[in-house]
């Protein structure tokens, strides 16, 4: 079998300040292989995101080691691996959409035929084809955080770590956004690490699903989902679906900011 | 607006019964720019030439001052050490009255125009600096992620982001120092040995105010036409470059 592409061993974090030591990861282990989509669920607080930030070398671990395609997680990052898309879009509001797109190409001084034919490409990809010449406010919260997608498939990245990216959309467009997602990694090859607070996104979209302790934030179990592949709007009505949540739903139920779904916060139209 | 104005001013001279060389009528003000001066040239075309002098030391003036600004600002959003170290310094230049500094750089550069636009600079550079740091550091740190994500160098995180994203704190302080320019330069023609500017057009104005209280109205009339000149030329500039911006202000 080939080595994992992401491999975590041990990684802790410990975030010191005046107030005190905040214990946010202990002893996290993982590996995870070419190809995969991971999501990692848990309480808020629990430390999901600063995981993510460790493996994209944003954030230092304080222990544990991280590998990524058998480089440091800081090589990987000086090598442009990583694509990442947050929860807000980021994206630079004094840039047209498709110069959004460029950034990435451009910062890597990408010859500039590829600067001006691959962000068309994945505008196409994401369905924005046509509002490349917009401005970022005229787009709606969904366009925005699609864009930003693209944005993180410029340079081709082996890795996309996505921080909630669908955590501010209402349930529709998350839901369409979902399904675009898979299609988008099916065809781009990349490994996905997911972080999300929804249970039934995490399902519908994962090859497994991390899910995480409240603070400090340790592996409470891995669930696998053994759903088939494509998945499409039918599968979120398969009983094994419905089985996968609530075996998911189980494991986070220590947690009383959780107890379901509809706990999750933002669900708002407009980010 | 312009009307409402013009009636209150009427209203209030017949209503507090003032004279002419406490409120002079409008009418009196317009008529003072075609009359014959000493030299038998309209006022008209004297006070244009001044304020053509004015405003051209106040646009260099306002150029040293934002530049100079803008270098500070860009230096201490880099270093804490340098902010913590000059800041006090900058801010004490600007409590220190301009009228009492202004004959100060005169004497020490001369009478000609650049110590007025050095006068200008001093004012205008201070809104600059201030604003323009904390927009250079107030930069969304998800922003500053994804450059790092990115693996951007410093260069190109300055000038693909921390740049543009603070051109709009930058324009909220040019604003502010187009206006105390024009200030800046009329002040700096104020001490004696000036020849040309709306300084020198006060001044004189001032000292016959007894016998043509116009004169004197008209001077400042002129000299607030300069800074709202100013103001919207730059507040033009900024509609063109800050385009993009859906908080870009209408005036």
């Amino acid at each position: 079998m080939a080595s994992p592409i992401i491999e975590l061993e041990a990684v802790a974090k410990t975030f010191e300040s005046r107030a005190g030591a905040t214990e946010a990861l202990r002893a996290v282990s993982l590996a995870v292989d070419a190809g995969e989509l991971v999501s990692i669920i848990g309480p808020s607080g629990c430390g999901k995101s600063s995981l993510l930030r460790i493996v994209g070398d944003l954030v230092e671990p304080s222990a544990g080691t991280v590998r990524v395609n058998g480089k440091s997680a800081r090589q990987a990052r000086l090598d442009r691996d990583y694509g990442i898309v947050f929860q807000t879009p980021v994206l630079y509001e004094w840039r047209t959409v498709l110069e959004n797109v460029q950034l990435p190409l451009e910062l890597a001084g990408r010859p500039r035929a590829e600067r001006e034919q691959r962000p068309r490409a994945l505008l196409r990809l994401v369905g924005l084809e046509e509002f490349a010449g917009h401005y970022p406010w005229q787009l709606s919260g969904g366009m925005q955080q699609r864009v930003s997608i693209a944005r993180a498939l410029a340079l081709n990245p082996s890795i996309l770590l996505m921080d909630e990216p669908f955590g501010a959309l209402d349930e529709m467009t998350r839901e369409r956004l979902n399904q675009e997602l898979l299609q988008v990694c099916a065809e781009t090859a990349a490994t996905t690490l997911f972080v999300t607070h929804s249970i039934a996104e995490a399902v519908f979209l994962s090859t497994r699903i991390v899910v995480m302790s409240p603070r400090p934030g340790r592996i409470e179990r891995v669930v696998t989902v053994d759903l088939p592949q494509p998945r499409a709007g039918t599968t979120r009505a398969l009983p094994r679906f419905f089985e996968l949540v609530t075996e998911v739903r189980r494991s986070l139920r220590e947690d009383p900011g959780l107890a379901g779904e509809q706990a999750r916060p933002g669900a708002s139209g407009s980010r | 607006m312009v009307a409402a104005i013009a009636v209150i001013w009427e209203a209030a001279k017949i209503l507090f019964g003032l004279p002419s060389y406490q409120l002079p009528h409008l009418h009196e003000i317009a008529a003072d720019f075609f009359r014959e001066g000493a030299g038998g040239e309209l006022w008209l075309w004297i006070m244009t030439q001044n304020a053509a002098y004015t405003a051209l030391e106040s646009l260099i003036g306002f150029a040293l001052g934002g530049v100079t600004g803008l270098v500070l600002a860009v230096a201490f959003a880099h270093s804490r050490w340098l902010e913590r170290g000059l800041l006090p310094y900058v801010v004490a230049s600007q409590t220190v009255p301009i009228l009492a500094i202004a004959p100060m750089i005169v004497v020490w550069l001369g009478t000609s125009w650049f110590s007025k636009a050095v006068i200008a600079a001093y004012l205008t550079f201070f809104p600059v600096t201030v604003n323009m740091s904390r927009g250079l550091r107030a930069v969304d740190s998800d922003a500053l992620a994804l450059m790092r994500a990115l693996s951007a160098s410093s260069r190109q995180i300055f000038f693909k982001l921390r740049f543009p994203a603070s051109l709009p704190y930058l324009f909220t302080a040019l604003r502010i120092s187009a206006t105390a320019s024009v200030i800046g330069a009329i002040v700096g023609e104020l001490p004696v040995g000036s020849r040309y500017g709306m300084g020198v057009v006060i001044i004189n104005a001032a000292q016959y105010y007894n016998w043509r209280p116009a004169n004197l109205w008209a001077a400042i009339a002129v000299s607030a036409a300069i800074g709202i000149l100013f103001y919207h030329a730059v507040a033009a500039v900024e509609r063109r470059v800050v385009s993009w911006s859906r908080t870009a202000p209408a005036i």
